[in-house]
């Protein structure tokens, strides 16, 4: 594979795979190593600086805030990869039909991708969680309601590249069906940008989830998702820094891997930065 | 001609959009499972004013009929009355989207100057160490959570150092200068109230900062990658081989042509910005629609949230319409038809 050849040798790939893997460990396998529980206050041990008994200390009603990240990560993981897995699923579906039907179903498909696209997503995100009560999955919901259209323009702009292409035309002319050719030549051939755009959206959609949790629209407490808990913190900042800042550091590493690996990707892709 | 044209067909097809718009958000605050009547009388209010102010908004009508409503009244420019500040939702807006357009610009600043240079640099210096540190800064502020850096900004430099002033666009001792534009900083500057705008602007410079930098770095990738491109075109090869200095065949000759998709790239980020405007303004107390737009949807004001989510639909729209247009000035071969 060249792309793999090309992806190892470029050190801002290998880093972001490196924080990626380290967030994936955690998530899989760190709230098993936990040293406390996440959700339940110890008014034993209230608002602790970072010690042996609590690494990266505790908040305001004794929770160990190492963890509380430690179980964030899963957390993370998985509300970035629902969002990024629906809005790119929506996405991609109505841009290959539009795409590849073309004419008046174009037209139709690509308007209402217009208005979602108009659409100030963190402003519906907000009125759709308040309106479906605030909770995490219901600001996914949200956030997925509002991210497709971005897959739907990447797709249908694939769709109508390969659409004219050799392979395609002779899968026409050798009689395939419609769907068939659809399936087997042009989703394959279309999927790299797709999954390269879902990389780098991956830390996108988590800044934007944590945002909603941090203004109130999202997870509650006591939830240890990591925008919530940089809210928890923020009347503590002044005196007792490390719990806003602990997970606001793990919201950046986080990004910044997804960020990292889904940059190199772009520019081992784009033919025009590999000179 | 043909410009014109395709401004019109433009602006029809934004017209639809944005009818568009409003037919969701309507439909979306519609089928709220929550009353906004208990929103706005309190729980403990007897039935029978419940049941008045119900009939009063309209709820009482099908949707379908609600809607027509609605529609009616837009179209003669008004957007309703707030449930939450009992003002038309028009003057609301009028009041607040000011503040946020002066926040957003100074951003839109802070971030061009920080990404272009960034940009340049990194072309030039590809895959050197310079191109390196740029990228990973740029990277940098894309990825951080901007209501952490708000957070710490405010205190290390308003709390701890006393640098700068704390949230809120003048000190509460200041003046405020009289309302042309709606902008503190530029009403001040066009009335010549200096201490207002000295103090404005300094209000200005730590929520356009902490707005700004996650563009930059939008910006910078985009630049980086298009003058790329063009660093290796025949007409720069040719400016090279005149002996013009390195510096005029970069600037005057590269930069100019490589800045087409960055001008859609700062297009797009402005749409990110207004965005980020609801974070920061919450943060920053800052007077303008994205935290009209976080009250709003607390309170469930139906009318005001259907107003903002229209005015953001109808800016970010607009924006668009003038970076294509842009593109006709920045680049003469393209012809709209």
């Amino acid at each position: 594979m060249k792309t793999w050849r090309l992806t190892r040798r470029n050190t801002l790939a290998m880093a972001g795979i490196l924080i990626i893997s380290f967030f994936l460990v955690m998530a899989l396998v760190g709230p098993s190593f936990a040293p406390y529980s996440p959700t339940q206050p110890n008014l034993d041990a209230i608002l602790e600086p970072p010690s042996a008994q609590h690494l990266l200390g505790t908040d305001d009603t004794g929770m160990d805030i190492l963890s509380r990240i430690l179980w964030g990560s899963r957390i993370a993981f998985t509300s970035a990869l629902t969002i990024v897995l629906v809005a790119g699923g929506i996405g991609t579906l109505v841009g290959l039909l539009a795409g590849w039907w073309g004419g008046i179903w174009d037209d139709i498909l690509m308007r209402i991708t217009d208005m979602f696209l108009a659409f100030p997503s963190l402003i519906l995100a907000m009125a759709i969680a308040a309106i479906l009560r605030p909770s995490l999955t219901n600001a996914l919901i949200a956030i997925s309601i509002t991210y497709w259209p971005i897959y739907a323009r990447l797709a249908r702009s694939q769709v109508l590249s390969l659409k004219e292409r050799e392979f395609v035309e002779a899968g026409r002319a050798a009689g395939q069906s419609s769907g068939r050719l659809l399936l087997r030549h042009v989703v394959p051939n279309a999927l790299t940008p797709l999954m390269v755009q879902a990389t780098l959206d991956m830390g996108a959609v988590l800044l934007i989830a944590a945002g909603l949790s941090f203004i109130g629209f999202g997870a509650q407490p006591p939830t240890p998702e990591w925008g919530r808990m940089v809210s928890d913190g923020r009347m503590y900042l002044q005196t007792q820094w490390w719990i806003a800042t602990f997970p606001a550091l793990a919201i950046l590493l986080f990004v910044l891997g997804f960020n990292f690996l889904g940059d190199a990707l772009r520019d081992i892709m784009d033919p025009r930065s590999r000179r | 001609m043909g410009l014109w044209s395709y401004i019109l067909r433009r602006l029809a097809l934004m017209v639809l959009v944005l009818f568009g718009v409003t037919a969701i958000t309507f439909v979306l605050t519609h089928v709220v499972p929550v009353n906004p009547v208990l929103a706005l009388v309190g729980d403990r209010a007897p039935q029978e004013l419940v049941d008045k102010v119900y009939r009063e908004l309209g709820l009482d009508k099908p949707l379908w009929t609600q809607y027509g409503i609605y529609m009616e009244n837009l179209l003669q420019g008004n957007l309703g009355t707030s449930i939450a500040s009992q003002r038309p939702v028009a003057e609301d807006l009028a009041r607040y989207l000011p503040a946020t357009m002066e926040l957003a610009l100074a951003a839109m600043l802070v971030a061009i100057f920080l990404g272009v240079p960034a940009g340049i640099v990194s072309a030039v210096y590809h895959n050197r160490w310079p191109d390196h540190v740029a990228r990973i800064l740029a990277l940098g502020g894309v990825s951080l959570p901007v209501f952490f850096v708000a957070l710490v900004f405010l205190a290390v430099f308003y709390v701890k150092l006393g640098w700068m002033p704390g949230p809120g666009q003048l000190s509460s001792y200041v003046v405020p200068p009289p309302r042309i534009t709606g902008m503190v900083v530029l009403d001040a500057l066009l009335t010549a109230h200096w201490t207002a705008f000295w103090n404005g602007l300094h209000h200005l410079i730590m929520p356009a900062s902490v707005l700004g930098w996650s563009s930059a770095g939008i910006i910078a990738r985009m630049l980086r990658s298009s003058l790329l491109e063009v660093l290796h075109a025949d007409y720069v090869r040719t400016a090279r081989a005149k002996g013009l200095p390195e510096r005029t065949v970069i600037l005057g000759h590269a930069l100019r042509n490589a800045l087409i998709p960055t001008v859609t790239v700062i297009g797009l980020a402005f749409g990110g910005l207004l965005q980020g405007a609801v974070l920061t303004e919450t943060i920053f107390a800052w007077p303008g629609i994205g935290r009209y737009a976080t009250l709003s949807v607390t309170q469930i004001d139906v009318p005001a949230v259907l107003g903002v989510t229209l005015v953001a639909a109808l800016i970010y729209s607009l924006v668009n319409l003038l970076v294509d247009i842009s593109y006709a000035y920045l680049d003469p071969r393209i012809h709209y038809g």
